[in-house]
């Protein structure tokens, strides 16, 4: 594997094949955490972490697990991978812990874990498989991230409400209060926000690909086949 | 036929050798990690029990002095709860109960309250809670200082008919627009009251085990 190789892994996991707002893949933690970005933020750093970690060990064993059991087996080092995460989070970041609650078990029926176990981890070698989940669940983390954002802001007037839970009490003066006495956007903070949210993010993201695109094509040709000539 | 069982079994020896890999992976985080995990849920109840019970009342070891209590129709409870007696040289100070409140405008609402030693309230905090984010949500102390109306509070005061909202003519506040979640935790309070009047020498007892450690 070249350096190439590598950036366009990067580059599919955060924009091309983003799993949040193009494969569409994990919208369950998507429309349910992403109420404020620490909630959102923190769960996707799991999920990244998690399939880092699953498509980094699966890959190595995948020439020793036959093909008609790979799912079970695939989804048996997946579900140990969060619990092992689950009990750490337990341990060392309790309040956190109890703000995502439900939704770190929940990590494991999220397809988008599988999903890359499956379309790269099983047919890669282990380094770049490692950076495929991580750049995936970093995709994610990021939608997760925005999502957070708009509905926080929207819906509460603030920025990082909740942050001391993540970093600690030294983190209690970081909630920045976007707009004063704000009273609240309630559709922001319900499922129905999450959803619009997300319909926004992915019109945003056609449209800056359409724009890149009618960018490429308007220019004279000749442009575009130099620089790789010159490569070749 | 023979190849096919052959192929068979190695599928099944495969996924068994899987299963107990990914076994003991789990045991062995668990007894890592148990002993901290135990330590900080502890932490996390002793700083809910010192928002309520602040710790100048009482100098005992309150997350192991506990009562466990069976289910109670007072408290709202359908099993066994715990209550946590804060005791101040030995004194009997104040006790930490947990009550249900199974009327809130989306399910129940938990609650936990200290009641000091003479029958009034050191406070009332919500555990856990399912009301409208932005309507029913300010009976959590983050969102606004209502829940706070009750510090002080007693039944020796406040009669019967005072431990409503305003708009039922009785004491507590409510916020337009959601009444129906304050309503429910008043109603909790002050059953949970009444129940600490008709068993407050039980609730203080200390038990034969506790005698023991304590020697």
């Amino acid at each position: 594997m070249n350096l190439q190789e590598y950036k366009d892994i990067l580059h599919n996991g955060l924009w091309k094949q983003n799993p949040g707002i193009v494969q569409l893949l994990g919208l369950c933690p998507l429309l349910a955490v992403s109420s404020t970005v620490v909630n959102g933020v923190s769960l996707g750093l799991a999920t990244a972490l998690v399939m880092a970690l699953s498509s980094g060990s699966i890959a190595p064993i995948r020439n020793y697990v036959p093909n008609e059991i790979r799912i079970p087996v695939f989804i048996l080092i997946i579900a140990v991978l969060v619990t092992v995460v689950q009990y750490l989070m337990n341990a060392y970041m309790y309040g956190l812990y109890v703000v995502l609650g439900i939704f770190i078990p929940l990590i494991v029926t999220n397809c988008i874990v599988l999903a890359r176990v499956e379309a790269f981890a099983s047919k890669n070698a282990a380094l770049p498989s490692a950076l495929d989940g991580f750049a995936m669940g970093l995709g994610l983390t990021a939608v997760l991230g925005v999502l957070g954002a708009m509905r926080e802001v929207l819906g509460k007037g603030t920025l990082f409400s909740g942050i001391d839970l993540a970093l600690g009490d030294m983190a209690q003066g970081w909630v920045l209060h976007i707009i004063p006495d704000y009273k609240g956007f309630l559709i922001a903070i319900l499922p129905p926000g999450a959803f619009i949210g997300l319909g926004l993010l992915i019109a945003g993201r056609n449209w800056l690909n359409l724009r890149a695109e009618q960018k490429a094509r308007s220019k004279p040709a000749p442009s575009i086949a130099a620089p790789e000539a010159a490569q070749g | 036929m023979r190849r096919i069982a052959r192929s068979t079994l190695q599928t099944a020896v495969n996924l068994v050798f899987f299963s107990v890999l990914a076994t003991a992976i789990l045991a062995s985080t668990y007894f890592l990690t148990r002993d901290a995990i135990k330590k900080s849920e502890d932490a996390e109840k002793l700083k809910l029990i010192n928002q309520i019970v602040p710790p100048a009342l009482f100098d005992n070891d309150i997350i192991r002095d506990t009562l466990s209590i069976p289910a109670n129709e007072l408290l709202g409870t359908e099993g066994d709860t715990l209550a946590y007696r804060a005791r101040l040289k030995g004194e009997d100070s104040a006790v930490v109960l947990e009550s249900i409140a199974p009327d809130g405008y989306s399910g129940r609402i938990r609650l936990i309250l200290a009641v000091r030693a003479n029958g009034e309230l050191g406070g009332v905090r919500v555990v856990t809670h399912k009301e409208t984010p932005g309507l029913g949500d300010y009976i959590e102390l983050t969102k606004s200082p209502w829940i706070k109306g009750f510090d002080g509070k007693s039944r020796a005061v406040y009669k019967d008919a005072d431990w409503k909202v305003k708009k039922d003519g009785g004491q507590f506040d409510y916020m337009a627009g959601a009444t129906i979640t304050p309503r429910a935790v008043v109603k909790a309070v002050n059953k949970a009251l009444i129940y600490f009047e008709q068993n407050r020498d039980k609730l203080f007892v200390v038990n034969e085990a506790q005698k023991e450690s304590a020697k």
